[in-house]
């Protein structure tokens, strides 16, 4: 509840400081302080995502924004386009990767344009994942799926746990 | 042997031998021709090294294929742990149509998990061997099957080279084919992805046009040498499939068939099946023709000539 309250106060001032530009409010904008993910929302419950303690315990914001935030990008493959450390117009997760990676629009879009340098991009539930749990296996973070996020009634009907769970039994199954 | 039936003779081994000469083309022609499958297919690149083994893709099958329980949880890692036979490891059957399976390869310092189901070949050896034509290879990619048409003989669960077909054994009744149908009945032929794919935390699969995904594929091969096998398997194995894997340790110690040719299985009976017709038709004048030839030299023997048995015949009336 607290961060329905949280966004719309800091988005509220930051429009009203920067005024006219809302793409300059977002480069110039100060991080939040918490962010709401619920893309998974009919199996699991939102996770509050602890955005400034994350920030904190990190330092670098490229470890997880790559190149957009101002610093520069830490593959030597990436630095060779995005060296240059400018801030980026769009910052947040779901600006680049697209919450529905497999839609026939977006396939259109991205990976049926050969052109295109970034063509194989994780979409959004992907970048998290991958992004998160890389990081915290190698710093020890929670890595199990409801050390982050707790089941829903539905999550639990889909895992056949919980109420849902099978009766127990001696011999596997399978065959 | 007179006159007539020797250039009946010769008629026959003549027609004989030019249909020989066609039936050959024919069967040359057969043997060359090589589909590459349907030039828009959909496809699905699974990238095994970033698979952790939650099995929400089981789940989410489960659920979407309306499939009966399980007989444990989907979140239970124990699975993992069971064999069956000579240590085999869980497969597809009429309740699961997809299973992942844990390997621990020497290569990596972490497990490698193994989603299979259904490859979706370009040339499916299942439809091939299915005599009552219950299956069919849909333009987007997906083999599918009609259970109201199969009889049960379970040819294709033989013919298929992934051994994914499963056989619905708790049936006394009318026991059919159970398989991975790419989800096309409720999302493929609507231009989604299989619920799998949608699940997956960790976009271990990709779906897209199947010409881009071995672009795809190709491209991430290059670009972290490191990190992968130099392999797409599915780009060519017996055909191409739908399906296609990219692997961090090497395909045959995390459970592929490494032993299996480029050319589809149906290559295998094509050649022959090609001559029968040819058999059928050719050989049947082909022999009545030599049989007529050792006949007449055998009654020449003993009957001395033709025309002057005859004549004595002629004498004789």
């Amino acid at each position: 509840m607290k961060i329905k309250i949280i966004i719309p106060v800091i988005i509220a001032t930051f429009a009203c400081v920067a005024g006219l530009s809302p793409l300059a409010t977002a480069a110039a904008a100060a991080p939040p302080a918490q962010v709401r993910i619920d893309q998974l929302s009919k199996d699991f419950e939102p996770v509050e995502f602890d955005h400034a303690g994350h920030v904190d315990m990190v330092g670098d914001c490229g470890e997880c924004h790559h190149h957009t935030t101002g610093t520069s990008a830490k593959d030597p493959d990436c630095m060779r386009c995005h060296s240059s450390g400018a801030t980026s117009e769009r910052v947040a997760c779901r600006d680049c990767h697209a919450p529905d990676p497999f839609s026939a629009d977006h396939l259109k879009t991205t990976s049926e344009d050969r052109k295109r340098y970034h063509r194989d991009l994780l979409g959004l539930k992907g970048a998290y994942h991958r992004s998160c749990t890389g990081c915290h296996e190698a710093s020890g973070g929670p890595t199990g799926c409801l050390d982050c996020h707790q089941r829903t009634e539905a999550g639990n009907a889909l895992f056949r746990a919980g109420k849902y769970a099978p009766a127990p039994t001696d011999k596997a199954s399978g065959h | 042997m007179s006159g007539i039936s020797r250039r009946k003779f010769l008629t026959c081994t003549l027609v004989g031998a030019g249909a020989t000469a066609l039936s050959l083309k024919t069967t040359d022609a057969f043997a060359s021709a090589k589909l590459e499958g349907y030039p828009d297919s959909m496809g699905v690149l699974v990238d095994l090294g970033r698979c952790v083994g939650c099995r929400s893709c089981e789940a989410a099958c489960n659920r979407e294929q309306q499939l009966p329980p399980p007989a444990q949880s989907f979140d239970d890692p124990s699975v993992f742990d069971q064999t069956f036979f000579n240590g085999q490891k869980r497969r597809t059957d009429e309740k699961a149509y997809t299973v992942v399976n844990r390997y621990e390869p020497a290569a990596t310092e972490q497990p490698v998990y193994r989603k299979s189901q259904c490859n979706h070949c370009n040339e499916p050896a299942c439809l091939t061997s299915c005599f009552v034509n219950a299956y069919t290879k849909t333009s987007e990619g997906a083999v599918i099957y009609n259970p109201n048409i199969c009889v049960g003989c379970r040819n294709c669960m033989i013919a298929c080279p992934f051994n994914m077909p499963a056989y619905s054994y708790s049936s006394a009744t009318n026991p059919v084919i159970k398989k991975c149908i790419f989800c096309y009945d409720t999302r493929l032929k609507n231009g989604l992805p299989p619920a799998c794919v949608e699940i997956c935390p960790q976009q271990v699969m990709t779906f897209g046009h199947r010409k881009s995904l071995i672009e795809i594929a190709h491209e991430r091969i290059k670009a972290r040498p490191d990190r992968y096998i130099d392999h797409l398997y599915g780009e060519h194995e017996v055909g191409g499939t739908s399906w296609m894997y990219l692997a961090p340790a090497p395909f045959e110690e995390i459970g592929f068939d490494t032993t299996m040719t480029n050319e589809p299985i149906i290559s295998n009976v094509k050649d022959f099946l090609g001559t029968v017709p040819m058999v059928l038709a050719i050989w049947p004048a082909l022999f009545t023709g030599f049989h007529l030839l050792a006949t007449r030299k055998h009654d020449i023997e003993q009957h001395g000539d033709d025309h002057s048995a005859r004549k004595e015949e002629e004498k004789k009336s």
